[in-house]
């Protein structure tokens, strides 16, 4: 089990408003889940919380067997280096650094080692040519960053990638080519794969689809 | 990898940094300047005068004396009579005198007549004697020895003749032009107040003074130098005396003994204990100069911190990202502060490297004009501690946009 959470209750400030409350949910390893839903169904929320950066309120979220209230933050931090990797909408990378540097600061948190090696190749097979790997990343086009940025999430192996609505500053070329290079290399890294998007066309590649709405119990949705 | 990030992560942001480069760079130069100069000033006061344990003039303050007698500033403000200076000379704890005679000038030179004795018993720097470029002492009533400066700012030569003129003023209207003088020697640089000195023999101030009255040339003959050699050239009285003892033990015991003289009110001061006091009454110019460096290179400091507090609300995004790939709030806060460390350390060696420049490029005027003579050693203990106080000082205010960084990171979402 990738991920586990149970009873799990998160409001912000203010108790009137909880923002999730989702009684079980779960993701197994290597599984391909589609969640989707409005904007302000919690969605962002919950990611923050599955990556160990906020806290629930109340209830349990394992990732990888490891509860994360009992860990302490920079522990969060560790995990969160080790076995998660993130993909935003965009600006995911250090924008003065080039590609294959955002990727070893990434493999510098998790401690891997030697990391140049696999960044280059990660790089060649999400299609950067060798002359864009040097390039400071604020000089790639948005296609272009959000496959850095992959290459960058997955470079320490992680068990479960996160991405959060990736595609929705591509156009529909970039967007279909970013959508498959994910997947083919989720399959061949055998990592657990949560896409958030609102973009239902896009959910027939994915194992399993979910609506937050669904799972997510809370009144007070904002 | 680190400190490449936080290298990449200013040279992303060349503009505002190197505006505050520069402001640390100036503050900081400003600060090793101040200090250089006024430790070579300190060295090169202390060393105007050494090996002499006791100095005698007319009754007057202690640091007027020391004042008009070594520093060659200031007037007299009366002589010490002949008898007195021979009672004292005889006195069998003295080991040698010097009796010096001031009030004469040439082109804003100051004229001192002394004997031989000054050229073998008179010490500055670390018991440094008085060496001859050029020439040799003054052997007849018109000659005369010229300090270095003297001989190079108006560009005389062994053999040249001079006129004295009477006062201080550069520009005196009685001149001793009727007994003009012989340059015998020149003196090599000391550092001093010796080399703005012309040095003649107290038969020659005396000689030359033969005629007048009151400052005032009575008779214009045109053998008055030849007739000088006929008279009586021992001075009725002398401006002051310098002393040094066969032991130092007997210093108190021979001050106590001329500043109660009955014959005539004299005063003795020890001329390091009055050096101290001349520069205990600077010192407050001193601390505040210090002062205003140190607040100008705090004001430097301040800018860094806004100019980093300012980046960091432009860097929300970059904190995100190093938040989604496991960095911690505390690694932002590194990353601040060696960002901080990073521009002052530049700035501080930049500085350095300036100041050198400087000194090395600068030291011959500095030396002409203000007879400062800066050494290289540029790096003294004291501002290897500066050096370390600025860095200490820019960790310390890193800390307010370091933390700003350390709360953002704690709070910031991902996405």
């Amino acid at each position: 089990m990738v991920v586990s959470v149970k009873n799990l209750y998160f409001h912000y400030d203010n108790p009137q408003l909880p923002i999730l409350n989702i009684p079980h949910w779960s993701v197994q390893a290597a599984e391909r889940v589609f969640l989707y839903g409005p904007s302000g169904s919690g969605k962002s929320t919950l990611l923050n919380l599955l990556a160990g950066i906020f806290l629930p309120t109340s209830g349990k979220i394992e990732i990888l067997g490891q509860t994360l209230t009992t860990l302490s933050g920079g522990q969060r931090d560790k995990l969160r280096a080790r076995h998660i990797g993130v993909v935003f909408q965009q600006f995911n990378l250090i924008p003065y650094l080039d590609a294959v540097n955002n990727i070893k600061l990434a493999a510098r948190f998790a401690g891997t080692e030697n990391a140049g090696g696999r960044a280059r190749e990660l790089l060649n097979s999400l299609g950067i040519e060798e002359q864009l790997h040097h390039q400071p990343a604020a000089r790639l086009s948005l296609g272009q960053q959000q496959r850095v940025a992959i290459a960058r999430a997955l470079v320490n192996r992680p068990e479960l990638l996160i991405v959060d609505e990736p595609t929705s500053a591509l156009d529909r070329y970039n967007r279909d080519t970013f959508i498959s290079l994910l997947l083919d290399q989720v399959e061949r890294n055998q990592t657990a794969l949560i896409f958030v998007s609102h973009d239902l066309s896009l959910a027939a590649s994915f194992s399993r689809v979910e609506d937050l709405l669904a799972i997510n119990q809370a009144e007070g949705k904002t | 990898m680190f400190l490449r990030l936080a290298l990449s992560s200013l040279l992303s942001r060349k503009g505002s940094v190197l505006l505050t480069f520069l402001a640390i760079t100036v503050s900081v130069f400003v600060l090793l300047a101040v200090e250089q100069i006024r430790h070579q000033a300190k060295d090169s006061f202390g060393n105007t005068v050494s090996g002499l344990d006791l100095i005698v003039g007319a009754r007057t303050g202690d640091i007027n004396l020391l004042l008009y007698s070594v520093f060659r500033l200031g007037n007299a403000t009366n002589n010490i009579s002949w008898q007195s200076y021979q009672h004292f000379a005889a006195n069998p704890n003295v080991a040698w005198s010097i009796p010096i005679v001031l009030g004469d000038s040439h082109k804003g030179y100051r004229v001192m007549g002394t004997t031989h004795d000054y050229f073998t018993h008179f010490r500055f720097g670390q018991d440094k004697s008085l060496l001859l470029a050029a020439g040799s002492p003054f052997s007849d009533i018109f000659d005369v020895v010229l300090g270095n400066e003297v001989a190079r700012a108006l560009g005389y030569q062994v053999g040249d003749k001079l006129v004295l003129a009477h006062g201080l003023g550069s520009t005196s209207f009685s001149q001793h032009d009727d007994k003009p003088f012989r340059v015998a020697g020149i003196l090599k640089s000391t550092g001093t107040p010796v080399d703005k000195t012309l040095h003649v023999s107290l038969k020659g101030i005396e000689a030359i003074h033969v005629g007048w009255q009151n400052g005032v040339k009575l008779s214009r003959s045109r053998d008055a130098a030849k007739g000088a050699y006929q008279q009586d050239l021992t001075p009725e009285s002398i401006t002051a005396v310098m002393i040094g003892l066969k032991s130092r033990l007997s210093t108190f015991q021979l001050q106590r003994e001329i500043n109660t003289y009955p014959d005539e009110p004299l005063l003795a001061i020890l001329p390091g204990v009055t050096l101290t006091q001349l520069w205990q009454m600077m010192s407050v110019m001193e601390h505040t100069l210090r002062l205003i460096c140190a607040l100008i290179l705090l004001a430097s400091l301040l800018g860094l911190a806004a100019m980093l507090l300012a980046s960091i609300r432009e860097r929300q995004r970059e904190i995100a990202v190093m938040r989604s790939i496991g960095g911690s709030p505390w690694f932002l806060l590194a990353l601040v502060e060696t960002e901080a460390v990073l521009i002052a350390v530049g700035a501080a060696l930049t500085a350095t490297i300036l100041l050198a420049l400087t000194i090395a490029l600068s030291g011959d005027f500095l030396a002409d004009r203000f007879s400062l003579f800066l050494d290289s050693s540029l790096l003294t203990s004291q501002s290897v501690f500066y050096l370390a106080t600025i860095i200490g000082c820019t960790l310390a205010i890193g800390l307010i946009p370091g933390f700003t960084a350390y709360r953002r990171a704690l709070h910031q979402q991902l996405t």
